[in-house]
């Protein structure tokens, strides 16, 4: 269960850090309701609300990773590639919201810490980390494949770095064992990103292939097609 | 359980007749004075769970169904066994192993608050309609748009879930046979498909709004309604309660 290991419980980080990313978390998503909504202007509430839906049902896809273990989404680097990141980062935001609100995961109190990590820094670093890669890969789907992999390896690290420093500001003093759980918690993520990133990938290839205009991270240019094959009649 | 409900069980208890805002408010200070508490105040823990069990008992909920659901957290169980062994502290011995005391009260500490924190939102979560939650949190001036996309998410989830669970279904018929890697491709692309279908309907659905007069806001001219001061009292006096013990134990240590 990859991203219940993120949603932060209650008083596992202290009171004054826990505000201070709520303040922080909700500065962000301020920005980006603005931002978001200069794009969109009256259509965001119903393609966020479907956007968000789709969040949804990428996270309830729960695929076997081994025996007893399952994982599903994050989905902070699909939304980021598809929908941009002001979008993206909101469309996360609402899901952790209504996770915490009415399914009991992830403390109230913790809210600030959680949004931050898995809306805010997975949807920016990811998006960040396309946009560079883009720029360097060719546009071919294998490049833009490669590019959202390496964009969703990126951001689940990321969103678990996030947890790292959290704790490291507000969570019980470990001492020594710190940089070993760093490192246990910051390499289980690299593998859960990986399986995170395969999936990305497929799904951001399979949308730029079949409507390239709904790829935000393309800005609206399709893919280069292979040598366009001569056509006989 | 169905997306579109959350958690929710129909009934007609004390605890589901309270104003929604009013439950968020008192979890939220809930929340917060359990967090509060010192950890070494093991008893006054002890008084929380049982002021919660007696709420479940009030609204209803079972045992099992809580304990099913606390599961969510078990994730940081993980971090919690691991504390004792990790933090610290002058050391003890237990059995075979050694473990510091503080490293223990850490443990202990994540242990028991996370719980306390799922049960009582467990709570709210249970006594409480998706569209009530949605009307307290308006209530609490919660921003406007972040709420009319949360109901549509909610209102559409259930369809976009559906679509996914439709799509392995004609794939499990067409004799495909889905296991560990091997499935990812499929899923992959099963899910940009649902990613445009979702969207073309966002755009549909923000057509035949625009056809109706719609301007960027709903017109709802009937707000959620307030609440009376007794129901604040009723539902405060629990968090109220815990917030004394925890400024009492507070105090001691």
């Amino acid at each position: 269960m990859s991203d219940l290991a993120l949603h932060i419980p209650t008083d596992v980080v202290n009171g004054p850090v826990s505000l201070a990313f709520a303040l922080l978390a909700a500065v962000l998503v301020g920005v980006c309701v603005v931002a978001a909504r200069r794009h969109l202007d009256d259509r965001l509430v119903p393609l966020a609300g479907l956007a968000t839906a789709f969040v949804f049902a990428a996270q309830m896809l729960n695929f076997p990773v081994a025996a007893g273990v399952s994982g599903h989404l994050l989905g902070g680097a699909l939304a980021a590639a598809l929908l941009g990141p002001w979008l993206g980062a909101l469309c996360v935001t609402v899901v952790v919201v209504i996770q915490a609100l009415l399914f009991a995961d992830g403390a109230v109190t913790a809210l600030g810490l959680n949004v931050f990590n898995m809306a805010l820094v997975s949807t920016f670093v990811g998006y960040g980390v396309l946009v560079i890669a883009l720029k360097v890969l060719p546009r071919t789907r294998w490049g833009l494949g490669a590019a959202a992999f390496a964009a969703a390896v990126v951001s689940v690290v990321a969103a678990s770095a996030g947890f790292v420093l959290q704790f490291w500001l507000g969570g019980e003093a470990v001492g020594q064992s710190f940089g070993a759980m760093a490192a246990a918690i910051l390499g289980t993520h690299v593998l859960i990103g990986v399986g995170e990133g395969v999936i990305t990938a497929g799904a951001v290839t399979a949308v730029a292939l079949a409507r390239p205009d709904l790829v935000h991270a393309l800005r609206g240019t399709p893919l280069a097609r292979p040598a366009a094959l001569k056509e006989t009649a | 359980m169905s997306l579109a409900d959350g958690l929710f069980r129909p009934g007609d208890s004390p605890l589901h007749r309270l104003r929604p805002q009013v439950k968020i408010t008192a979890l939220l200070a809930f929340t917060c004075a359990v967090a509060a508490t010192p950890r070494e105040a093991v008893w006054a823990f002890g008084v929380y769970a049982l002021l919660l069990a007696g709420l479940f008992a009030l609204a209803r909920v079972p045992a099992s169904w809580v304990l099913t659901r606390s599961l969510v957290e078990s994730p940081f169980l993980v971090l919690a066994l691991a504390f004792p062994f990790m933090v610290e502290g002058p050391e003890v011995s237990l059995g075979f192993l050694t473990a510091s005391t503080t490293g223990l009260w850490a443990g202990w500490n994540l242990l028991v608050k996370a719980t306390l924190g799922v049960w009582a939102a467990l709570l709210l979560s249970a006594t409480t309609p998706v569209a009530g939650v949605l009307a307290g949190l308006s209530r609490l001036r919660c921003p406007e748009i972040l709420l009319q996309i949360t109901a549509f998410a909610i209102r559409y989830a259930h369809l976009t879930v559906a679509e996914v669970t439709q799509m392995r279904l004609a794939r499990l018929a067409r004799c495909d046979d889905p296991r560990f890697l091997w499935q990812a491709g499929a899923l992959a692309r099963g899910l940009g498909v649902v990613f445009i279908r979702s969207f073309e309907r966002g755009e549909r659905v923000w057509q035949s709004m625009a056809a109706r007069g719609y301007t960027g806001r709903l017109p709802l001219e009937v707000g959620p309604a307030a609440a009376s001061a007794r129901q604040w009292t009723a539902a405060l006096s629990v968090p109220l309660l815990v917030a004394a013990i925890a400024a009492y134990t507070a105090v001691i240590a």
